[in-house]
């Protein structure tokens, strides 16, 4: 008994130390907060983020850190927990006394952070994906990842290119699914596209051939569109095949990594989807602007990591670099400042695409930050 | 001063005089925040130690309860601009006539079945949370408009501090008479034995249902308070995991023990902040101090230090 309390004593007093040691070293540094989804369901955004951050932290203080200060990151994992996002958001501005933001890895996780940063007046930049975050536009809150609604925005646009004007849609239920079908009910009226037949799938579902039947019956069929996340788009893909729909098939940014074209197998020829650039840096022409960063950021995350590279990584990178821009502009460590400056950035080039910053516009980015991709021989091919 | 403590209102009050130094002692609105939270997981703890811990019937379903309570704030005023405060009663309604409903069909089951039977109930309210988009916003979560009272914006971390602190010493004033009662009597009897107590002539099956419906409420009046608190709500509150989270309080802080509740609660709530600068090992860590608590102190950790203080007195 007594030895078990000198153990949890033990342990609290080295908690304790442990604390005080993280406060100790104060004073002549900027500290830098994140809140990310580094364990849990969520944590293939998480992980690639916490490492992206700690690893590009170490590289600016090794060159000399931002004003002549060095900078000191404080990363949570909330597990993708919203609950527990808002408690670490409240410990980094009551406790750690951050001056800026970057992560919230999930939308739910950001939204209840928001309060906490709009009340204390400190920069957010949120490495999650939808809308709702920057729109309405709140004072403190900015994002970097690309919305989904531009996702939707890019692939009618090269329906239309194509002359495609009847489509069908299939999409999942689970959180992305949704919010992107949301998204593209929403704005495909624009583009003159008539959506001819609308199904749904479950996040576990295992056959999704009786929608896609539906879908191949409906009149005038010309494309498909699937909004969709995790392993029910590949599923859609093979089933696509199989019943023999010979019109182009359109998945979404969801999908765009490597596993897909692996889960999918042959039956991912052919197929569309709007990506980052990230995913084809080599494969990008010398003359493109955004080649030497996209290619800087996969090299230093491989290398550092031996992980292949991930586009939410790619956000955590936009988010720090926007940040640490706007610190040497504003030369200063005041929220506000730096908040105004975040606001002013302009023409930086980061893994998402160019993001012009305004006063209504917290995201940035334009329908150039996707890259139209065309699957082809087992690899991502570009569409332009 | 033995007879102090085995007063009923002792429990409440040394609940209320820990809520009342605790607000000295903490220095900024993160610790403040910190305690809110321990106090709302405790007033559910006590609910669902009502029924585990006296009528010794598990529920592996309870964050069920505490996602409606959580979901009423947050629709019912963004739908029907109902008061917060009336939400909140609605929540607690609702909930208290869905147990009354499913309790008796799932209390019938024994042991491993009812445990599965309540598994399966809070799935399925997680289920419709996350899926009925339109009303709840989906696995995203949606905004709970911050409560007015008189007037007054209700926000900030003390004035919830003190809130959410009053409700836990209001629910363990009435749990503590609850217990006291000849409904806690009846229930410690069918936790005994089933036989037994019916030959007793207790009905066991209203008694459980009651004690089920009591602890839904309790259930449903946290998650109502965390949903004000946070002024957002995502469907994690009412996973599984968290029905976990809220057994492995009640049975860490011990069962059958009002404190108890109290101190499961805060562990479960706190150690989590101390260990986040082990970074990697934050996980293992909470396990291993969590089997060693169960491992040391059996019978939870209230309970087993209690006994503990009064042998050594004797």
């Amino acid at each position: 008994m007594t030895n078990l309390k000198t153990c949890l004593g033990g342990a609290a007093l080295l908690a304790g130390a442990a604390m005080f040691a993280g406060t100790a070293t104060a004073a002549e540094t900027i500290k830098i907060g994140a809140s990310l989804a580094v364990t849990g369901p969520a944590s293939f955004l998480g992980d690639p983020e916490a490492k992206t951050l700690e690893l590009y932290v170490d590289k600016i203080n090794k060159d000399g850190g931002v004003n002549g200060k060095q900078l000191e990151l404080i990363v949570y994992d909330d597990g993708g927990n919203a609950n527990n996002a808002r408690t670490f958001a409240t410990r980094l501005v009551e406790d750690d006394g951050i001056v800026a933001m970057v992560g919230g890895s999930t939308t739910g996780a950001t939204m209840a952070m928001v309060p906490v940063f709009e009340d204390a007046g400190i920069p957010f930049i949120s490495l999650a994906g939808a809308v709702v975050i920057i729109d309405p536009v709140k004072e403190f809150t900015f994002k970097t990842p690309h919305t989904d609604r531009m996702a939707c925005e890019k692939i009618f646009t090269d329906m239309k290119a194509r002359g495609i004007a009847k489509i069908g849609m299939i999409s999942g239920t689970g959180g992305f699914g949704k919010s992107m079908r949301d998204q593209c009910l929403d704005v495909v009226g624009s583009y003159g596209i008539e959506i001819v037949a609308d199904e749904t799938y479950g996040p576990k579902d295992s056959d999704m051939t009786p929608q896609l039947t539906n879908i191949k019956s409906a009149e005038g069929l010309q494309a498909v569109i699937n909004p969709g996340f995790g392993q029910g788009p590949a599923i859609v893909t093979r089933n696509y095949r199989q019943l023999g729909i010979d019109v182009p098939l359109y998945q979404s940014h969801g999908v765009a990594s490597k596993s897909f074209i692996d889960l999918a197998g042959d039956a991912a020829e052919g197929v569309r989807l709007p990506a980052s650039a990230l995913l084809v840096a080599e494969k990008l022409p010398d003359s493109d602007p955004q080649k030497a960063v996209v290619l800087g950021y996969k090299t230093a995350y491989e290398e550092a990591t031996g992980q292949p590279v991930s586009t939410f990584g790619g956000h955590a990178y936009d988010g720090l670099m926007i940040l640490v821009e706007a610190m040497k502009r504003a030369g200063s460590e005041d929220p506000a400042a730096i908040r105004d400056e975040i606001e002013k950035t302009s023409g930086f080039m980061g893994t998402a695409g160019v993001v012009n910053m305004s006063a209504d516009d917290h995201l940035g980015l334009d329908l150039s930050a996707f890259r139209m991709l065309e699957i082809k021989d087992g690899d991502w091919a570009l569409v332009e | 001063m033995q007879a102090l403590f085995s007063h009923r209102l002792a429990v409440p009050l040394v609940i209320a005089a820990l809520v009342v130094a605790l607000s000295f002692a903490l220095p900024s609105s993160f610790y403040l925040r910190v305690a809110a939270l321990v106090w709302i997981s405790a007033i559910a703890v006590i609910g669902l130690n009502l029924l585990m811990g006296y009528a010794g019937q598990v529920s592996l379903g309870h964050a069920g309860f505490f996602g409606l309570g959580a979901y009423a704030v947050a629709v019912l005023p963004a739908q029907f601009s109902l008061h917060p405060l009336l939400a909140a009663l609605a929540g607690a309604l609702v909930c208290g006539l869905i147990a009354f409903a499913v309790g008796r069909p799932i209390l019938k089951l024994k042991g491993h079945y009812l445990a599965v039977a309540t598994l399966g109930f809070g799935i399925l309210i997680a289920m419709a949370i996350s899926n009925e988009s339109w009303l709840t916003g989906g696995p995203d979560g949606m905004p709970v408009s911050r409560m007015t009272l008189f007037g007054w914006r209700v926000r900030g971390a003390e004035t919830w501090y003190w809130i959410t602190g009053g409700l836990l010493v209001v629910g363990a004033w009435i749990a503590v008479n609850l217990v006291a009662s000849p409904t806690g009597r009846a229930l410690r009897a069918l936790h005994d034995s089933e036989v037994a107590a019916r030959v007793a002539g207790i009905d066991v099956a209203r008694y459980k249902v009651r004690v089920f419906v009591i602890s839904a409420v309790y259930a449903s009046v946290a998650g109502s308070a965390l949903a004000l608190v946070n002024g957002f709500v995502t469907p994690e509150t009412a996973n599984f995991l968290h029905s976990i989270e809220l057994v492995t309080m009640v049975v860490v802080g011990g069962m059958g023990s009002i404190l108890g509740s109290v101190a499961g609660a805060a562990i479960l709530v706190v150690l989590p902040q101390l260990l986040t600068t082990f970074h990697e090992y934050e996980h293992m860590l909470l396990g291993l101090m969590m089997m060693v608590i169960m491992i040391v102190l059996r019978s939870g950790i209230v309970p087993s230090l209690a006994a503990l203080f009064q042998r050594r007195r004797k």
